[in-house]
């Protein structure tokens, strides 16, 4: 389908849904086209090609409101399923907070390019797309007798996205993306550890095509001889790209849905300094080629440039139109965009060489954060350090304590940011955490 | 044993869409019957059997070894309870079908959502890329492959209209806030699910199934002093709309609200290693993260799982016996046949102590020569299978419960988790605790919350010293995820002493 058949098609779905019943209707259309190719021990292990479209359509239906979706597009499909679901719908409860967004709120066009689509998507040879997991796997596979098994992957994908509502919003974006990475697993006594590298663009060119395979083996070999150390309260550097496994239980407990259920261990914390004057973090959605670049959400809200925590205090939450009707708050859109941290001055070499005693956490296993007090245990594995130094591989380790508690304890901030993500992390140190292991 | 019916088919002239001309090698299927059973999936996912025949010979045209079609019509509704109202629902339907060569080992996977003879022709073609040889494909005869039938229910929910379940996602919560004051908030979803899948493959073996699943639970929010917390209860089956009953509201009402007040007077146990105590039922984690997944095939073929090499060794005491199981009644990880068109069964793991069985598909049993154990799975039609667990849990043991606690000087006992992960190669793996109690002088004390525990495999699995007679599986609503992939399972077992386990903690 051309955009416009699919602009068409999504118009006539909701005014399908608005004849059968429905006062309010958003229609969105999404398709996709990926693809991908594993290498293993220098033979193709899985090829795979992928193109997939859905239909969205929200429903307000007499003060009810449902959400359904389906990849069965033809005409005569969608007009069934649409009844059907209006059909539904008017056995729920009313829900006085639903409606369609303010539509003075919507993006109204006329945005800067965010340059967020490769347009030379289609014009890539797929046989060089597939020499690239070619040579990632070479500059490992035979390099080392202790290694086991190397796998390599190249994939991309394209996404489109148009959506349509019944109070005036009409608007659609297009993103691609290109992958490259590499596992390595070797042998080290009883244990097999595996490590793994990734690389990631929106743009073929930009992508780093070289040294993903040799990151990967150095990763895994260095983990050779891991095991845990006893128990105790230790300063903690976590690497720039595991960041987001500590900072996600706070994205979530800003969440309008978390607020308004009292699920959140940042309930009524706007305005209050929560964490420590260190943390600064601004959710900028106009980074040209960031990863979460984007002129309007998921409603079609037009997205704005806002500081999350400013100095410790915490400046907004993320409220989408329904959750902001319950809270009586103004909508901010319902999810981040580019997450920006003010950095510190050191790199990551820099940061270790002032622990005199900490340990830096390179991956973590398993463990989990109740988003209502803010208690979380994380499994870990990294490096023992001392007097500035990496001395042992640790694993079989947890950390456990307080979300509320550890962000107000930071110690510093690296200079390292993680440009492959929407959340820009730099390495962060923590003091005082709690480790146990023997 | 169960004999499973095979039944020769000739696919009919009459099935294909008007006049298609037909090459040569399927003349011969003309004017024979198929099952009223084939006829009706043909129908269900508007292809004829010709156009199977069409697609694997297209798939194969590169010279591939072998070739499947995994066909799926799935529909999920979805019923959510906010601030007392049943005031959402969702509902999705997802259509298509997965074509996959292998050519050795290597895959080669295309699908499509839309079952036109040129769409599926085309995917057919990418996949068929993965094979680069002048080998020439000859169609089988289609051998139809009659499943056999775990989930029995009465009425299908495709069939259950909204009015008919919002009054028990109303009960429920209406049910919770009785129960106890503290209660402030409760969020309560029931999602059902109808599954068809059809599958045919080079060999010529055609096969389907209906896959009923329903997951009904809520989550309890308290409030005592300015302190919030809470718990959520839930159960999930292969059931039709006869399962939902008002004794099941009031069982799961009454969990979520025990489970959130529990946790006001816990607290965190020192950090350390020590014994642990694991429940009956959800306690079956332990097998899946510490053992499940490092048995599956795909690992040990490629070297990358701490248990590989090890088939036949003792690994654990005599008294543990570790299965996974594709044919629990009506249970969620069970299947009628896996998505590779194989038999499911129940499969010993570990057999009085020994190393017995890894978790196979195709792929792998083929390269160690042994039977599927029918643990093919795969999340929908747009992905491979790989090995998958299904139920999995451990046989009784000699002890008692209290035999196992009363040995217990200073340690834990764990019985309700939230998730686990395990890391393949090193054997670690981790789940973690939503609440348990400290052990204190062979008595269980202080309640315990949120804490993750962390363990090694090989030296766990060596480590359990102790099992008890009171097995139980746990009907919660468990997904596992591999490569992308989530599917339903469920684990079980009975009381366990693991005498050592790394537990989080305050220092």
């Amino acid at each position: 389908m051309t955009k416009q058949e699919k602009y068409n098609l999504a118009k006539w779905a909701m005014n399908h849904a608005l004849e059968n019943g429905a006062q309010q209707v958003s229609v969105s259309i999404s398709n996709n086209r990926s693809s991908s190719v594993d290498v293993r021990n220098e033979k193709i292990d899985n090829l795979e090609q992928a193109i997939q479209s859905n239909l969205t359509i929200r429903l307000f239906v007499d003060k009810k409101y449902s959400v359904h979706s389906t990849n069965r597009m033809k005409k005569e499909d969608l007009a069934r399923f649409i009844k059907e679901a209006i059909k539904g719908t008017r056995f729920l409860s009313e829900d006085e907070f639903r409606t369609l967004p303010d539509p003075e709120l919507y993006y109204k066009g006329n945005g800067v390019d965010l340059k967020t689509l490769d347009a030379g998507f289609d014009r890539h040879d797929p046989q060089q797309k597939i020499d690239l997991a070619f040579q990632t796997e070479k500059e490992v596979f035979g390099k080392d007798d202790r290694i086991i098994s190397v796998s390599a992957s190249y994939y991309d994908g394209l996404s489109e996205r148009l959506m349509v509502t019944s109070n005036g919003f009409e608007g659609d974006t297009s993103n691609s993306y290109y992958g490259l990475n590499a596992q390595v697993s070797v042998k080290g006594g009883d244990a097999r550890p595996e490590s793994y590298w990734s690389e990631s663009a929106i743009f073929y060119d930009k992508l780093e095509k070289k040294g993903i395979g040799k990151k990967a083996l150095e990763r895994a070999l260095k983990k050779i001889g891991q095991d845990k150390i006893a128990s105790g309260e230790m300063p903690v550097i976590v690497e720039n790209r595991q960041v987001s496994r500590l900072f996600s239980p706070v994205i979530s407990a800003l969440n309008g849905s978390a607020i308004q259920q009292k699920n959140s261990f940042l309930v009524d914390k706007k305005g209050e300094k929560v964490f420590s004057e260190k943390l600064t973090i601004t959710d900028d959605p106009f980074i040209v080629s960031g990863r979460g670049s984007r002129l309007f959400d998921s409603e079609g809200l037009a997205t704005k440039k806002r500081t999350v925590f400013g100095n410790g205090v915490l400046q907004n939450y993320y409220i989408d139109t329904y959750y902001g009707k319950k809270l009586n708050m103004e909508p901010t859109s319902g999810s981040t965009t580019n997450l920006v941290f003010e950095t510190g001055d050191k790199n990551l070499e820099e940061l270790i060489a002032t622990v005199n005693r900490g340990i830096l956490v390179t991956g973590f296993n398993g463990g989990n954060c109740n988003g209502t007090t803010g208690d979380f245990s994380y499994g870990i594995d990294g490096f023992l350090i001392e007097n500035g130094e990496l001395v042992q591989p640790v694993s079989e380790m947890n950390i456990t304590g307080n979300m509320k508690e550890l962000w107000a304890n930071i110690g510093e901030f690296g200079n390292d940011v993680n440009e492959s993500s929407s959340w820009l992390t730099p390495s962060v140190l923590f003091e005082g955490v709690d480790f146990s292991g023997m | 044993m169960k004999t499973n019916r095979r039944n020769f088919i000739k696919t009919s002239g009459a099935a294909v869409a008007g006049g298609m001309l037909l090459p040569p090698f399927l003349q011969s299927f003309q004017n024979v019957k198929i099952s009223a059973n084939v006829k009706y999936y043909l129908d269900q996912f508007e292809v004829s059997a010709e156009m199977l025949q069409r697609v694997i010979s297209e798939a194969l045209s590169k010279g591939g070894d072998y070739a499947d079609l995994f066909f799926e019509q799935k529909t999920t509704n979805s019923l959510g309870l906010e601030d007392g109202k049943v005031n959402r629902a969702y509902s999705n339907i997802d259509f298509g079908v997965g074509i996959r060569v292998l050519n050795g080992d290597q895959t080669g996977f295309a699908y499509s959502e839309t079952v036109t003879l040129d769409a599926m022709l085309n995917a057919a073609r990418m996949a068929a890329n993965i094979a680069e040889s002048k080998k020439e494909y000859q169609n089988s005869d289609i051998l139809e492959k009659v499943p056999s039938n775990y989930y029995k229910i009465s009425r299908k929910w495709e069939d259950v209209s909204v009015k008919d379940k919002v009054p028990f996602v109303q009960k429920i919560n209406d049910k919770v806030f009785s129960l106890d004051e503290k209660v402030i908030k409760v969020n309560a979803f029931l999602n059902d699910e109808s599954s068809y899948v059809m599958f045919y493959n080079s060999e010529g073996r055609l096969t389907y199934d209906y896959r009923p699943m329903i997951s009904f639970g809520a989550v309890c929010i308290m409030e005592k002093d300015g302190q919030v917390e809470n718990a959520y209860s839930a159960r999930s089956f292969r059931k039709g709309f006869e399962w939902l009953t008002d004794d099941l509201v009031d069982e799961l009402a009454r969990e979520a609200v025990d489970r959130t007040n529990i946790l006001f007077e816990a607290t965190k146990p020192k950090a350390g290693e020590m014994p642990v105590v694991m429940g009956a039922g959800g306690s079956g984690i332990l097998l899946h993260e510490a053992i499940g997944h490092t048995f599956e095939a795909d690992f040990n073929r490629k070297g990358t799982s701490i248990f590989s090499d090890k088939m036949g060794e003792k690994v654990a005491a005599d008294f543990v016996n570790i299965i996974d199981d594709g044919t629990l009644e009506n249970n969620r990880g069970s299947i009628n046949v896996d998505d590779e068109g194989n038999d499911v069964e129940k499969t010993y793991l570990v057999k009085d102590g020994v190393l017995n069985s890894y978790i196979h598909d195709r792929i792998s049993s083929q390269y160690y020569g042994v039977n599927p154990t029918g643990n093919g799975r795969r999340e929908s039609f747009r992905n491979i299978p790989l090995p998958r667990m299904r139920a999995t849990y451990m046989e009784p043991g000699p002890h008692t419960k209290d035999d196992i606690i009363s040995n217990v000087d200073y340690g834990v006992y764990v019985d309700n988790f939230s998730n686990g992960q395990v890391k393949i190669g090193a054997g670690d793996f981790t789940f973690f605790v939503k609440s348990g109690y400290l052990i204190e002088k062979g008595e269980l004390t202080q309640p315990i919350k949120d804490i993750n525990i962390i363990g090694n495999g090989p030296e766990a699995l060596a480590d359990i010293t102790m099992c008890a007679n009171d097995y139980l599986i746990d009907n919660g609503t468990w997904t596992c995820g591999k490569d992308g992939q989530s599917v339903p399972v469920t684990c079980g077992l009975p009381t366990v002493l693991v005498k050592k386990l790394t537990v989080g903690g305050s220092v």
